[in-house]
């Protein structure tokens, strides 16, 4: 029997999908449903002075509106409000609690009705009397009122000193604006309440994080909650913490005691977070022979008022690059907004973009090629740890993403390339992620027809893991991926936390190897306990499990059916749940890696810029799912190719608004914008890592492309856009 | 959102009869704009009239050579219908231009004149606007303005007619008739639309209780010499930045008739008489193609994020008018500005 792992398989819940037999949060009807629709606030901040709901309350068919002077208890203490993944610092925000407002767009009542669209009406007559205060929401009005927080990457040297004696030096500052995930999925939730037990199908990465949230959030019993999410239409970090909506949802069922049903509009959605704007300062200094000397990177981001959100912008040099000095920074402006949060790639998508545009200029400084001067300044070690790598095949990823892109044509002057009216730009970067994993614990129920349950509380918010759950399990199983079902997405099921970082598939799959093993070992104890069982004396790792039989591994020929060994031992059905155990190991550094290189086309006169090839090379250690890892990977070139080019919130910063807050005018690439992308996995054998190789890919895809794209555009037109999005009038000066 | 009530008009008299009586009350036809307004407030109809069943689905050759176009043809049919495509390929390439297959399909002819601006303030019922509210304020001169007009701007508005189709039928010179409660009448294209000046809420010359029945292309189609090149903040589904629907009639390298309008800059399609005059007679070359560009951009004024609109449409002109003069109008489908 072939491998499943490593083979290209179609999603196995691919037909659910398109046949719309997979349910969504708010496509879980139940008799007597409610339908909540969310007053939210028009003003940034202040506090509510009055909220006058007679005008829909007395429209028929609707039931009650909550708000926070009169919702049904919530906890008060901030701990309640912490969930899995909430920022260390500050104070979680509370949906309804009190009359205080934070962000525009924050709700402040909760119009209850029999349907939809008269909950939704009704909202419209609900008067809202503010007391408004003074706003600010603009990073860059406010650049200098931020403050520093702690990074991980300690200062090394004396980077300032070096950069000011440098040979050749560049410095810049660069700027990313907010985005918004924009997953195709609204955010809903549907609570239902039957015999004291409390069901919530919620939008979610981490039904876990949800249900642990809502148990301390309304003081409820473990045992009486259960949340679910076993299909989501998009997460990219939207769906890491628990979302208003949901808290909304089982406040209105505790105030009603009916089944409620909560959906975001789209344009509520960008009231939830956000990849917060940035400004990226870089400094680098090289010495004449093109090696860094200096490196230092310092990042302005945006958080909330009340909590401090901060991912890691600016370490990422000290995983690619020798430099004996370096100096990182990471500053926080508080604005009047919700929260900024993870979005794809939090930290590298904006640090690693701002880095690569860097290096771009240092080495047109240096007249060296752009990939001569990475691997001249490549590093074998993790600068900051000074710890080697489990594996680091990066120097591959740029010699085969060179090729397969045809960079040695690459004519190094500006503008120099061309294509009829179109003026040519290559540009390439780099592109570096972690390669995480946490604890988490698969249950393998085995029966005794050959069919096997692979259950643990991850959701798959999209990516495949029900697909490489099912093929990892039938290999360790020796079952066709046919007999394997997966369970995901409901809090009941055994432990996992959220799904982000890149680390469920590695986390996961290794526990499924552990659990497998468990499995294995009781049918070996079963199979020896036949009359004359050729496995006598084996032990659990001197046998396999292939194509429905226990084998030995050193002689094929003597083996067991799985059928038969749990026949004679009226064994109906095996249950095992094991856990992956991160490894505590800290003697290396667990990275991924990626090589972009892009083609644009630049119209000369108009400057309408076409992204037309995209090469991305991938050392992430084991592909698990070609199919499936491609799209990933060519998701996040997408998500790149918006960044660079298309994504932006507007605020007017007068009124504390985003002005774009719908998908027709928060611009993301449609298919117009595509046009090649070839993804190459670098082979990257890796057994340090974890035991299965596993490294993980939700994040990669997009990290280094917006620089990729950055630096062609710079090599085709000449011009440097170092404000994302870059779009025509950035290019061209229209005189 | 507010309640309304919804009826059906069964023939044209009874549609206007209907609007007659409620002057709170809208006509709905694709719905691909209105049903958004009312959905953010800024539109609050309390009876929709649904005219997308009455009986004007045709596209018919009229006695004169031209081609009679029922209001209710979808976006999509007039795109690919035989006729326009053969005679009037401007008009096709215009309107596949604009948004995307699925609201092609709703999208009506006549609402398509109707649809209202997309400035940013317009669909938030929360800021200022004079078009929205008369007498609250402009919130886009001083706001965010990337997508208004830098032509025929006034002080209390800013902004553009966001049709693609409509440049085209300002180029053919279409003729959009209408019927109302005093009968029927006949809009020349360039009368349709208004500019905004201190009545920004009327976006066009129609009577609020008329109803579009037809539009009317008259029997010179420039299916020859002619392109649409619009330009936007991605390849497609997206609104003009600046759009420019060119025309030609040529004997030889002379221009012996010229048509030129702009979207996305300006209240109205944007035409200039004296822009075509210029161009007449003259050699169809990029020198001759930047006069009409500095005639028809001559009052244009930008309001910070827009000032680039401005040069923009300067090199679109000249570039469309090439594409035209050359036969080599701009594709639609090759996912790349020629
Ligand atoms: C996301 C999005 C993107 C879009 N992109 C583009 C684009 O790039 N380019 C472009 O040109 N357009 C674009 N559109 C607009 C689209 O073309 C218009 O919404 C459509 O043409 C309106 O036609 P409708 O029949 O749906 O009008 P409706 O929404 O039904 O009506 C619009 C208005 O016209 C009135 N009306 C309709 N028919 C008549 C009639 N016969 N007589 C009198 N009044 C009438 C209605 O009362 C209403 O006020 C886009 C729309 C959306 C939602
Ligand atoms: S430009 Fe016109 S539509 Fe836009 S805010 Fe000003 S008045 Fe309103």
């Amino acid at each position: 029997m072939a491998s499943y792992i490593g083979s290209a398989t179609s999603r196995v819940d691919g037909r659910a999908k398109v046949t719309g037999e997979a349910k969504y949060a708010g496509e879980f009807n139940v008799p007597g449903l409610v339908h909540g629709y969310v007053v939210d606030s028009i003003i940034p901040k202040g506090r509510i002075v009055r909220i006058d709901a007679s005008g829909a309350l007395g429209i028929a068919g609707v039931i009650d509106v909550l708000t926070h002077s009169n919702r049904p208890p919530m906890a008060d203490k901030d701990d309640a409000y912490k969930d899995e993944v909430a920022p260390e610092k500050g104070s979680p925000y509370r949906p309804l609690y009190d009359d205080r407002i934070h962000f525009t767009g924050q709700p402040i009542a909760l119009v209850l009705a029999e349907d939809w669209e008269t909950a939704r009406v009704a909202a419209s007559q609900v008067r809202i009397e503010y007391q408004k205060e003074a706003h600010v929401t603009d990073l860059h009005a406010e650049r200098t009122r931020a403050y520093a927080v702690d990074v991980p990457e300690k200062p090394r040297g004396d980077a300032e000193r070096a950069f000011a004696s440098a040979a050749i030096s560049h410095a810049a500052e660069y700027s990313i604006p907010t985005e918004h995930h924009n997953p195709m999925e609204l955010f809903a939730s549907t609570a239902i309440w039957e015999n004291g037990q409390l069901t919530v199908y919620d939008k979610t990465q981490g039904v876990q994080n949800v249900q642990q949230y809502l148990c301390k959030v309304f003081n409820l019993q473990p045992n009486a909650v259960r949340v679910m999410s076993p299909y989501m239409g998009g997460g990219f970090g939207a769906g890491l913490r628990p979302q208003y909506q949901v808290v909304l949802t089982v406040l209105a069922a505790n105030a009603l005691k009916r089944p409620v049903r909560v959906m975001l509009t789209r344009a509520q959605m960008y009231a939830l977070g956000y990849r917060p704007a940035s400004i990226e300062r870089l400094a680098l200094g090289a010495n004449s022979g093109g090696t860094l000397d200096s490196m230092q990177h310092e990042a302005i981001a945006v958080t909330s008022q009340f909590e401090e959100f901060a991912r890691n912008d600016t370490g990422w040099g000290n995983l690619l690059y020798k430099s004996p000095n370096a100096k990182f920074e990471h500053k926080l402006v508080k604005l009047d907004l919700p929260t900024s949060c993870d979005m794809r790639a939090p930290g590298a998508a904006t640090g690693v973009y701002a880095l690569e545009c860097a290096m771009d200029e240092l080495a047109i400084a240096l007249k060296t090629d752009p990939v001569q001067l990475r691997l001249q300044c490549y590093s074998d070690r993790h600068q900051g740890e000074d710890l080697p790598y489990t594996s680091k095949q990066l120097r591959e990823c740029y010699r085969q993403g060179a090729d397969a892109f045809g960079w040695s044509k690459r004519n190094a002057e500006p503008r120099s390339m061309r294509d009829g009216s179109e003026l040519v730009g290559w540009g390439m970067a780099s592109g570096v992620w972690e390669a995480l994993q946490v604890p988490a614990t698969v249950r393998i129920v085995l029966t005794a027809n050959g069919h096997a349950e692979v259950a643990t509380a991850a959701s798959d918010i999209g990516t495949g893991t029900y697909t490489i759950m099912a093929q990892v399990a039938a290999d360790m199983l020796g079952l066709p991926i046919d007999n394997i079902s997966v369970k995901l997405g409901d809090s009941t099921l055994p432990q996992c936390p959220v799904e982000g970082g890149s680390w469920i598939a590695s986390s996961v799959c290794n526990a499924i190897a552990n659990t497998a093993r468990a499995v294995r070992g009781d049918l070996l104890e079963l199979a020896k306990a036949t009359q004359d069982s050729p496995l006598s004396g084996a032990g659990v790792d001197d046998v396999a499990l292939i194509d429905g039989k226990i084998v030995s591994k050193r002689d094929a020929g003597r083996a067991v059916s799985i059928a038969s060994a749990m026949q004679s031992g009226k064994a109906e059905r095996i249950t095992r749940e094991e856990i992956n155990q991160p490894s505590e190991d800290k003697s290396h550094a667990r990275n991924v890696h990626s090589a972009i290189f892009a083609e644009v086309k630049v119209d000369e006169e108009i400057g309408i810029i076409r992204v037309t090839r995209v090469v991305k090379a991938v050392a992430a250690g084991r592909i698990l799912n070609p199919k499936t890892a491609h799209s990933q990977v060519m998701g996040g070139v997408v998500w790149g190719i918006g960044m660079a080019l298309h994504e932006e919130t507007l605020y007017d910063h007068r009124f504390g608004r985003v002005m774009n807050a719908n998908i027709a005018e928060y611009h993301v690439p449609v298919n117009a914008d595509i046009h090649d992308i070839e993804v190459i996995f670098v082979d990257e054998p890796d057994e340090m890592v974890n035991p299965l190789g596993i490294k993980g890919l939700g994040e990669i895809g997009i990290v280094g492309v917006a620089a990729a794209i950055a630096n062609a555009v710079y090599h085709a037109t000449g011009k440097r856009v170092r404000d994302l999005p870059i779009t025509l009038d950035k290019v061209i000066e229209f005189a | 959102m507010i309640p309304f009530q919804y009826t059906r008009a069964s023939d044209v008299a009874d549609a206007i009869k209907q609007i007659a009586a409620d002057p709170s009350a809208k006509f709905i036809a694709g719905g691909t704009n209105l049903l958004d307004l009312i959905k953010y407030d800024v539109a609050t109809p309390t009876r929709l009239i649904d005219i997308s069943r009455l009986p004007l689905r045709n596209v018919e050759e009229t006695a004169t050579g031209g081609v009679l176009i029922g209001a209710l043809v979808p976006n999509t049919d007039l795109a690919y219908h035989p006729l326009i495509e053969a005679r009037y390929p401007l008009l096709s390439r215009s309107i596949l231009a604009g948004a995307s297959q699925q609201l092609r399909n709703m999208a009506s002819t006549g609402g398509n004149l109707v649809q209202r601006t997309r400035c940013f303030y317009f669909y938030d019922a929360t800021t200022p606007c004079n078009k929205r509210e008369p007498g609250s304020g402009c919130s886009a001169i001083s706001g965010i303005n990337r997508i208004n007009a830098i032509l025929g701007t006034s002080q209390s508005c800013i902004a553009t007619h966001p049709s693609d189709m409509c440049v085209a039928l300002a180029v053919l010179e279409a003729i959009v008739h209408v019927t109302g409660p005093a009968g029927a009448r006949t809009i020349a294209f360039a009368d349709f639309h208004r500019l905004p000046d201190n009545t920004p809420q009327l976006d066009t010359n129609l009577e609020p209780d008329e109803i579009i029945t037809a539009i009317e292309l008259p029997a010179k189609g420039f299916s020859t010499n002619y392109s649409y090149l619009k330009i936007r903040d991605r390849l497609s589904y997206a609104f003009a930045l600046v759009s420019v629907a060119a025309a030609l009639e040529l004997d030889g390298d002379t221009i012996k008739e010229a048509r030129v309008a702009l979207g996305g800059v300006a209240h109205k399609p944007w035409r200039s008489s004296a822009a075509e005059v210029v161009l007449r007679g003259q050699r169809a070359e990029a020198s001759t193609f930047a006069n009409a560009a500095d005639i028809l951009l001559r009052r244009a004024r930008g309001f910070g994020h827009n000032d680039f609109k401005i040069g923009l449409a300067r090199r679109a002109i000249v570039r469309t008018l090439g594409q035209a003069a050359r036969g080599t109008p701009q594709s639609i489908s090759d996912k790349k500005i020629r």
